[in-house]
């Protein structure tokens, strides 16, 4: 093949190009669709409830992720201050996840249990009343919205049904009266305090 | 990784390296026939042709360590499937080395601290010390980085306490942790009754109050909070109820902020850290604790 016919056809370029590219995802990425390691959840994880299912979107929705990495490195100065390192069975169930990949606030991967819920309702509603270097917004609204809980039940059945996360059928009939009257702040310290539930050894 | 991802991940990047290689072979050769030709790439643009040189030497030669360098690291390091690589490097194994070169340089001082009671460890300047960077790694969250503690967290630098102030009573807050409740009266108490309670407990703590109110308050709160902060009010430390008679208010001191504790009543928590700090930690936390409020 020479240049000529590889440059003046570029259906056959933009083929060849694609080739090209994704070598590198077929031998880093395509494995790990069907890994053990990567696709079976750790022996303790259990689902989202309907209430951190809700919480969790609210954490997506302001944006929590943007400074608040879910992912602890096996580095000792990393396990020393959060505990066990991250294992990629913890995640199986997230979609999306919410690993990324700045840390302006401290890893959230194993906080829950770390503090009580009546801390984390001050310290979200106004973090300076707990920890007066804090440089983290306040988040007084989510006190007083209440979660919307028609919507409920949806998500729950959207991650059974497409991602294989094993709701029962009374976990999706009940997910409306299990939200219903709650507020948003509830939602949020309900899903912080379920994060790293499956590997006990947290800090 | 089973056979067929193994081998999956092998091929591909064998590959990849064999044809980046091959690449690179096959352009340096055909030029050599090319330039000998017409010494262009045949290619005109308005007259104007293209050299068809080869690629620089250097950059050809960096092209060919990189794949050097790729085919030692894939030898040396685990990449290749299934293959450990020849050094046995892994993350867990590296943090593993990691954690035991800490342990050996701090199990000892643990160790030998652990053998010291808390009170005499106390004036130890270099245990205190440990304890205060634990504490503030750990402790800041509720308690703040200077332990004076915030609105509805204690001071732990004053001679007021919950639980209790000797050793084994803080180390075992430390360790299991604490939960304290105090029941809202608001479906049990009218508005009257707990003006008046606000009314007794802020006469035992001094304050100038409504005689009469206070009076009628002593006589609720012998019915409904003696129980837990005693009938002399100055509280339980099995219960964390907290001493009412001084001037020291966990939840706020003015008279709303009392109204509002009896009415919704609170829920504190403090947190079990045994598991997390383990024995050695935990010795020097309490320490620390403990020397804030008993230093010389």
């Amino acid at each position: 093949m020479s240049h000529e016919k590889l440059e003046t056809n570029i259906g056959l370029m933009g083929l060849m190009i694609v080739i090209v590219i994704s070598f590198g995802g077929l031998a880093e990425i395509v494995p790990l669709f069907f890994l053990k390691d990567t696709t079976e959840p750790v022996t303790n994880l259990r689902p989202y409830s309907a209430l951190e299912m809700e919480g969790r979107d609210v954490y997506i929705r302001e944006g929590c992720n943007t400074c608040h990495s879910q992912m602890i490195r096996p580095f000792r100065a990393e396990t020393e201050r959060y505990g066990h390192y991250s294992v990629a069975g913890e995640h199986v169930w997230e979609h999306p996840f919410l690993w990324g990949s700045k840390r302006t606030g401290p890893d959230l991967a194993r906080v829950g249990g770390r503090y009580s819920d009546e801390w984390h309702r001050v310290h979200l509603i106004n973090p300076r009343d707990v920890v007066p270097e804090s440089n983290m917004p306040a988040f007084p609204w989510l006190e007083e919205k209440y979660i919307n809980s028609d919507l409920t039940a949806e998500k729950l059945k959207a991650f059974k049904e497409y991602f294989d996360v094993p709701y029962t059928d009374a976990d999706i009939a009940g997910a409306k009266a299990a939200v219903d009257g709650k507020t948003e702040l509830d939602a949020v310290v309900a899903y912080l305090q379920s994060l790293g539930h499956a590997l006990s050894d947290k800090r | 990784m089973t056979e067929f991802w193994n081998w999956w991940v092998i091929v591909i990047v064998a590959i990849n390296i064999l044809g980046c290689w091959g690449l690179l072979f096959w352009t340096r050769k055909m030029k050599e026939n090319e330039v000998e030709d017409t010494g262009t790439t045949g290619h005109v643009y308005d007259g104007i042709t293209e050299y068809n040189n080869p690629l620089p030497r250097w950059w050809l030669i960096m092209f060919y360590i990189t794949l050097v360098f790729g085919v030692g690291y894939l030898i040396l390091y685990p990449g290749l499937g299934n293959n450990k690589g020849v050094l046995g490097w892994t993350q867990e194994g590296q943090l593993e080395e990691e954690v035991a070169a800490a342990k050996a340089i701090y199990q000892p001082l643990f160790d030998k601290f652990l053998k010291v009671p808390v009170e005499e460890l106390a004036n130890n300047k270099q245990a205190v010390e440990m304890g205060k960077r634990i504490f503030v790694n750990t402790c800041f969250g509720c308690h703040g980085s200077d332990a004076r503690g915030n609105p509805g967290y204690p001071n732990l630098t004053d001679k007021d306490w919950l639980y209790g102030g000797n050793p084994a009573q803080i180390k075992q807050s430390i360790v299991a942790g604490r939960v304290g409740v105090m029941p809202g009266f608001e479906a049990m108490l009218s508005a009257e009754q707990i003006d008046e309670l606000v009314q007794y407990v802020g006469q035992l703590s001094g304050n100038q109050v409504d005689a009469a109110k206070a009076e009628a308050g002593s006589k609720t709160f012998a019915l409904q909070c003696a129980v837990c902060h005693g009938a002399n009010a100055k509280g339980n430390i099995a219960l964390g109820a907290p001493n009412l008679t001084d001037d020291i208010w966990l939840h706020g001191a003015s008279s709303r902020s009392i109204a509002q504790t009896i009415r919704g009543g609170h829920n504190n928590q403090m947190p079990a850290l045994g598991d997390i700090l383990g024995e050695g930690r935990t010795h020097l936390v309490t320490t620390y604790v403990y020397s804030l409020s008993n230093s010389k």
